[in-house]
């Protein structure tokens, strides 16, 4: 070389903050070729008025070395224990048999969301004008991308050796009770990125995480499922990046202008009450599917909603923030909400894939203990019906079809609010034609926005349009049957699948392979 | 004496998925990234209309101009998922981190003559910018692109082009002695010095373009397929013979990446021109069109590198670049300065 070194200062030391704002912040620029409305279209018509994007704090300040060092070593660890499980037959472990039907209803109506929550927060990262906002925004696509895929490679084994579990994204598209996890979903993903991103990272992974994912992994635990809970610990570091963005996410919004408060209060209205409806299967998870349980419904509600939730609404009250409307209604359900869904659910059982059962006796008195002022009263006799005609060779089922609700797309089956005996119904008419809800909070949810509800593709009013059937079926043809023709659209293996626990496919093998009752003692 | 492990024997149902058997011919052990892949995009029952784009469905094959009978069919070929992408890139971050060390540690680029450390903050520090939008623009093509094959695909894409951004940075900080100089003079280079304007008016223009595989094609084939060779082999190759190779060790990272994922970007564009004659189509007028549009902006960050070798570093990638678009069923843009 014939130019002298030149040494300088040494380099100075960096803060990880420092570092992190020297990686990121500076990367995105203010465009001038192109017009910044057009390139960052999405971001403003909602009404959401940002005035600094930099006073976004990003929570984590991971730079990309950094996240595929940790995720790199979180899924070298994971795999290992997959592979191990898979290995040791390590799904005979399980409690019993029953416990498989939690995977099924959460590979089916909880993975696909996953995936949902990949897209839908790609186009956030995509579509904010905010640097940092964005790179957290894309951290977290990847990382959902991530969780629905281990979870189909944990849950793929099990999906070896037992029913109801092997052809989970077809079913969300199709049956009935998933259109519930779908249409929640899809509605985030159809609006705009700030509501999109207050439902999903605030209402859902910030307010319901614990009431939602945590059950399923709880429940894996309890339950000697090895590799779904070898998943979940995977995924807990995830999942408190997650929460943490929908907490900032919020402040940051109601910070940049008064005008967006009453913008915001409305969608945690709405998305609490969506995401509470949803919850509804969680609560019958608990409750019934479990054969170790973790805690009641009710008990979780109280701690991590009526708790957690309202101190965390206090905190939000210096922005002018309340509790979500009818979160009242909500506590007023608690003692029967789990009750009444997985009496549907064994009404339903045939259409469903996955299988229901009435609970055992200790089972009812655990459920007595939990619900002293409802089960005994209210439910248990229900059951105890059930289980003398199920004796007598009458099992009961429900050939009809539910009604159901147009904005949560649960069957009808919820009770008023002050009377638990009496079926709650509310409708509305909206270009002369009426629609029908299952409670206050659906029916405002509509109010709002009736020309997106409209669209709704309601399962049980597609099956009676006829056009819940594979391509090529002729509904006129002799001996026709239209409910068998919808199962074989919804691609079930039609009595191996769905229908009463004992004496299924499931149970005859759990007692084959294992040795062990159906039901353990 | 042989040793018996005794284990019960038990018959399993089935190999995997019903989708994935659907997609991989029959009930047949599937491999990790077929399950991750294959049916986990919603296809059918949506619900509603998006408020962004109400003629649309909120997955929809009409995003782009390209017709395929099976987006599967445009399947990655480094197989990647979640967990074999982050677990590469986690090995490959560690090397390059051992590199960055190693070259801060002996003021490598420190201390460099001023006017090489110069040229270095000119060249090479800006594109940090140009990644960020190449990050933005596979952000797009991941959120409205359809099919998890190559939707997946641009997401590790996406995050990779925030990691390059992030090298490049610190390139920057091992310049400026991290004091962020370096990024401040090369941010004012990207937003007003004449050399990089057609650089960034062409990916202002990309972060437009709603097609997203026609953005797949410029981007990810055109623009990247001969603007990292000039930047990363020719500019690094010419740099490292005459002043030592601390540059080639900071860039690294870069050259493997481009080799790896242009494996990825060909299969893609070489199944979907195979297709059919109308993809063949488009994909040759969005490539001449794009080609162009990369000559223009490309052209005065040439001479302001390579000074009087400019001529010949542009030829270089572009022989390289005909010889590549040739393998994938291309035709050679003989003719380019014709637009789409």
């Amino acid at each position: 070389m014939n130019m002298p070194i030149t040494p300088q200062k040494p380099a100075k030391k960096l803060s990880l903050k420092d570092n992190y704002n020297l990686l990121t912040r500076g990367l995105g620029w203010e465009t001038s070729y192109q017009d910044m409305d057009k390139v960052f279209a999405q971001d403003k018509f909602e009404g959401i008025k940002i005035h600094d994007w930099d006073k976004w704090e990003d929570p984590f300040r991971l730079t990309m070395d950094a996240y595929w060092k940790y995720q790199g070593e979180k899924e070298k660890k994971l795999y290992a224990i997959v592979d191990a499980f898979q290995q040791n037959n390590g799904q005979f472990n399980v409690t019993d048999a029953r416990y498989i039907n939690t995977l099924k209803l959460f590979l089916t109506g909880v993975s696909p969301l996953e995936y949902q929550a990949h897209r839908g927060f790609a186009m956030v990262g995509r579509n904010f004008r905010g640097t940092s906002a964005r790179i957290a925004a894309q951290m977290q696509a990847i990382d959902e991308l991530r969780h629905a895929q281990t979870q189909a490679h944990t849950i793929s084994h099990y999906n070896k050796f037992f029913s109801g579990l092997h052809d989970p994204t077809h079913m969300f598209d199709r049956v009935w009770y998933l259109s519930v996890p779908k249409s929640y979903f899809e509605d985030a993903m159809s609006a705009g990125p700030f509501e999109f991103i207050t439902a999903i990272s605030f209402s859902f992974e910030y307010v319901l995480t614990n009431l939602l994912f945590m059950p399923f992994m709880s429940g894996a635990a309890y339950n000697g499922d090895m590799a779904t809970v070898t998943f979940g610990f995977s995924a807990q570091s995830d999942e408190s990046r997650h929460m943490t963005l929908g907490l900032e996410v919020v402040k940051f919004i109601l910070e940049q202008d008064p005008d967006n408060v009453p913008i915001v209060q409305k969608w945690l209205d709405k998305w609490f009450w969506r995401g509470y409806r949803l919850l509804t299967l969680v609560s019958m998870m608990m409750d019934y599917m479990l054969p170790k349980k973790v805690m009641s419904w009710a008990e979780a509600w109280e701690m991590y909603f009526e708790q957690n939730g309202g101190a965390l609404f206090n905190d939000l009250a210096r922005y002018g923030i309340r509790m979500p409307k009818y979160h009242e209604v909500a506590s007023k359900e608690k003692h029967r909400l789990s009750h009444e869904a997985w009496a549907t659910f064994y009404n339903f059982s045939h259409a469903a894939a996955f299988h229901t059962w009435v609970p055992e006796e200790s089972e009812m008195k655990w459920l007595a203990e939990k619900y002293p002022t409802t089960f005994d009263s209210l439910y248990r006799p229900r059951f105890e019906h059930w289980r003398e005609q199920q004796q007598k060779g009458e099992r009961f089922s429900n050939g009809t079809l539910p009604m159901l609700c147009q904005v949560c797309q649960v069957p009808m089956f919820f009770t008023e609010p002050d009377d638990p005996t009496k079926i709650c119904f509310r409708e509305t008419t909206y270009r002369d034609e009426k629609f029908h809800f299952c409670s206050d909070g659906c029916k405002d949810i509509f109010g709002n926005e009736p020309e997106k509800y409209v669209q709704a593709w309601l399962p049980v009013h597609q099956i009676y349009q006829g056009n819940c059937f594979r391509p090529g079926t002729d509904p006129t043809a002799p001996g026709f049957e239209p409910l068998a023709e919808v199962l074989q659209y919804y691609g079930f293996h039609v009595g191996e699948d769905g229908g009463e626990y004992l004496g299924s496919l499931d149970a005859r093998n759990w007692t084959q392979w294992t040795g062990k009752p159906a039901v353990a003692e | 004496m042989q040793v018996d492990i005794k284990t019960t024997t038990v018959t399993q149902l089935r190999q995997t998925f019903s989708h994935t058997a659907r997609a991989i011919g029959g009930d047949k052990p599937a491999s990790r990234y077929q399950e991750a892949t294959y049916g986990m995009q919603p296809l059918v029952n949506f619900h509603y209309r998006p408020l962004w784009q109400p003629e649309m469905e909120l997955y929809d094959v009409r995003r782009t101009a390209v017709v395929m009978r099976d987006w599967y069919a445009l399947k990655d070929p480094r197989q990647y998922y979640y967990g074999s992408y982050t677990i590469t890139r986690s090995r490959q971050q560690e090397a390059m981190e051992k590199n960055l060390e190693f070259v801060e540690k002996r003021g490598l680029l420190r201390d460099l003559p001023e006017p090489l450390r110069a040229k270095l903050i000119h060249t090479l520090v800006p594109l940090r910018h140009l990644e960020w939008g190449a990050n933005t623009n596979n952000c797009y093509i991941t959120a409205y692109g359809f099919g998890v094959a190559i939707t997946q695909a641009t997401m590790f894409h996406a995050m990779d082009r925030l990691g390059l951004a992030q090298y490049l940075s610190r390139i920057g900080l091992s310049l400026d002695g991290n004091s962020g100089e370096a990024l401040a003079e090369g941010k004012q280079l990207w937003m007003h010095d004449d050399t990089w304007q057609g650089l960034r008016r062409l990916v202002e223009n990309l972060m437009v373009c709603e097609d997203w595989f026609e953005l797949h094609v410029a981007q990810n084939l055109v623009l990247d397929g001969l603007l990292q060779p000039l930047v990363f082999q020719q500019f690094e190759r010419r740099f490292s013979s005459q002043h030592g190779p601390a540059l080639s060790l900071v860039t690294e990272f870069m050259n493997n990446w481009f080799e790896e994922t242009s494996r990825w970007v060909d299969a893609t564009i070489k199944t979907a021109t195979a297709e059919s004659a109308a993809n063949s189509a488009l994909i040759h007028g969005w490539v001449s069109h794009w080609r162009e549009a990369v000559r223009v902006a490309i052209a005065p960050y040439a001479d302001a590198v390579f000074i009087e070798d400019a001529a010949d570093a542009l030829a270089a990638v572009d022989a390289q670049f005909d010889s590549r678009i040739a393998k994938l069923g291309l035709k050679a843009a003989v003719d380019t300065g014709i637009a789409a």
